[in-house]
């Protein structure tokens, strides 16, 4: 059974139809790319997909069990975390808490255990701590550990936004335009942090992309979308040389 | 690296709670030997309620990050539910620390009880809008406490919203609140000791809440809502229990102002808009989100004007000057280089002396 599988998906926004029938299976472990021009409806899915937005159409199934229109708390207890196009930190605060906010729900204990510092509080906290660093190690921001979130250089940020997102624990991670405003180094070593994250925690990941060499480099199958709809979709290589998604993506 | 953050807050936060001690320990000396001035004495308690409603406001403005300009009207829901309380049973409790100790608790829990039935609706709204309708509860609740009569006889207790005749009382029967004129008799049962008592829970409540999974979920709503929800954060609910746990403390403070009083009425000097600015102003001063800075900020702008209370007619217009100083050195770019260079001017000198 695939672990994400979304068929005839589509909503309107008053009289513009910004997805329409859209279809997507992803498999346990893939890589998988969603490209298109701008405003075709791409970061619109991610929204659907993580209960921003409810679908007008369709039904989403992650793990065999239906998320459509849930709320964006419970579609992230069910599995989906994402990071956002334009960086979404909690930037007052350390780069540690942000990982230990994306630790909320798997560590919990009451308002009043921490108010009264009871032993319980300890022990959780500490057991964050560890597993927040750990994660940090990860994509090596350990040192930066205390610093504020809004200091990071811009990679960073980015990095951070991925570890809070893993420290959910997701079976699906949705990653919108990672790359985005990074220099060709940047975007060569996030391509291997991204291999790396999928291989370490055996994570599935979809991901929004306007870097080719990205996309064509990671992606295992490819979804392109145009004014909303599917215009092509399989195995990266095939569907990169389609003559349809040439002339509407790359330019004829 | 860890490690050394985590000593570093509780290191300052112990200093806070060291300040208000030393301050305690520096004010009863005074006390004993005579040199503290009845005026000054008299400030003592109500100082200690402006520090806990500084507090507690710091906590919905500076760390949920919504501007509330209702905090008088839970501290007035405290106040006449806690004398309310102090009243009917002051001739079944005697001992006064137990009574005390009672109405605090029940102020406490109704002014938390208003938190919930406003925040629900009121949490819906951001910034300006939240403001202008938190004002308004506030108002209202002022405006309600004032034209409500509450009696009672051999036959249980009579409500009114009309005037005294109207609640039908036996002869024998008492008016515990008489509309616009309050409640009367209430026993003085705030102390300077229970003011300090009541700051120091409060600090308790407020620090231990931040540096919890709890403080960290709500200053992760205010810095982004969507990435919250995104990783999971209920926001209804922590901007919900952030503004509550605000409200249930400025009830606390309540009850320790209405028992220093003989008479309790809702003025609009004490519990009207005037009075949230008031308190707003001491969060502004001392820091939004600097809880340390509010404790001081409390303690000074009340005290400034009495002190200056010799120079007579100039000392409104030093007040304003020292709050203008104090803003454009908080806030404005300027100022900040200016603290900026000064704590870089200590760092250089500590890694000398190392």
């Amino acid at each position: 059974m695939a672990l994400l599988e979304v068929k005839n998906l589509g909503i309107s926004f008053g009289g513009l139809r910004a997805v329409d029938d859209f279809n997507l299976t992803i498999e346990q472990g893939e890589l998988y790319g969603l490209i298109g021009p701008n405003g075709a409806g791409k970061t619109t899915i991610f929204n659907l997909l993580t209960g921003v937005y409810k679908p007008t159409d369709g039904y989403i199934m992650l793990d065999g069990e239906n998320i459509t229109g849930k709320k964006t708390i419970e579609i992230n207890r069910h599995g989906i975390a994402r990071t956002f196009q334009n960086i979404r930190l909690f930037n007052e605060l350390t780069v540690l808490d942000n990982v230990k906010v994306g630790l909320h729900n798997h560590h919990p204990y009451s308002t009043l255990t921490g108010i009264l510092r009871l032993p319980k509080y300890y022990k959780v906290e500490k057991e964050m701590n560890e597993r927040a660093m750990e994660l940090l190690k990860v994509f090596d921001l350990d040192k930066e550990a205390n610093y504020k979130a809004s200091n990071l250089p811009y990679g960073q940020q980015r990095k951070l936004e991925i570890a809070r997102a893993l420290a959910t624990e997701p079976k699906l991670l949705l990653l919108d335009e990672p790359a985005a405003g990074m220099n060709p180094n940047e975007t060569q070593e996030l391509m291997k942090t991204i291999r790396f994250v999928r291989d370490k925690f055996h994570m599935t990941i979809l991901l929004i992309e306007h870097d080719m060499k990205l996309v064509s480099g990671i992606c295992e199958k490819l979804t392109v979308l145009n004014f909303g709809q599917i215009l092509a979709e399989g195995e990266t290589g095939t569907v990169l040389n389609d003559p349809k998604v040439i002339a509407a993506y790359l330019g004829e | 690296m860890k490690v050394r953050n985590f000593s570093k807050t509780t290191r300052s936060n112990l200093i806070t709670y060291g300040m208000v001690i030393v301050a305690y320990i520096i004010v009863e000396i005074f006390l004993r030997a005579g040199m503290v001035s009845s005026l000054i004495e008299g400030l003592l308690v109500p100082l200690c309620v402006y520090v806990i409603l500084a507090v507690s406001l710091n906590l919905t403005v500076g760390i949920s990050g919504e501007l509330s300009l209702g905090h008088a009207g839970f501290m007035c829901v405290g106040a006449f539910a806690g004398a309310t309380f102090s009243k009917c049973v002051e001739e079944v409790i005697t001992f006064g620390p137990l009574r005390f100790l009672l109405a605090l608790l029940i102020g406490t829990l109704c002014a938390a009880l208003f938190g919930i039935l406003v925040g629900i609706p009121v949490l819906r709204l951001k910034g300006d809008y939240l403001a202008i309708v938190t004002l308004a509860f506030g108002e209202i609740i002022k405006n309600v406490v004032n034209v409500i009569y509450l009696g009672r006889d051999s036959r249980g207790f009579h409500v009114s919203i009309k005037d005294t005749i109207s609640l039908g009382l036996e002869d024998e029967g008492e008016v515990i609140i008489k509309g616009a004129q309050g409640i009367t008799g209430t026993p003085n049962d705030s102390t300077f000791l229970w003011g300090i008592i009541l700051i120091l829970i409060t600090l308790f409540i407020v620090i231990n809440l931040i540096n919890s999974r709890t403080g960290r979920a709500i200053m992760a709503i205010r810095d982004n809502r969507i990435a919250a929800e995104s990783v999971g954060v209920s926001v209804t609910k922590y901007k919900l229990l952030a503004f509550s746990v605000s409200a249930a403390l400025a009830g606390t403070a309540g009850v320790l102002y209405a028992h220093n009083l003989s008479t309790l009425t809702a003025l609009p000097k004490n519990f009207g808009y005037n009075m949230s600015i008031t308190i707003l102003v001491f969060v502004v001063l001392g820091g939004i989100g600097n809880i340390r800075g509010s404790v001081i900020a409390a303690v000074v702008l009340t005290l400034l004007p009495e002190l200056l209370r010799g120079l007579n007619d100039y000392r409104m217009l030093i007040y304003a000057i020292i709050l203008i100083a104090t803003m454009i050195f908080t806030s404005s770019p300027g100022g900040q280089e200016i603290q900026e260079r000064i704590k870089l001017f200590f760092e250089r000198r500590k890694t000398k002396e190392a």
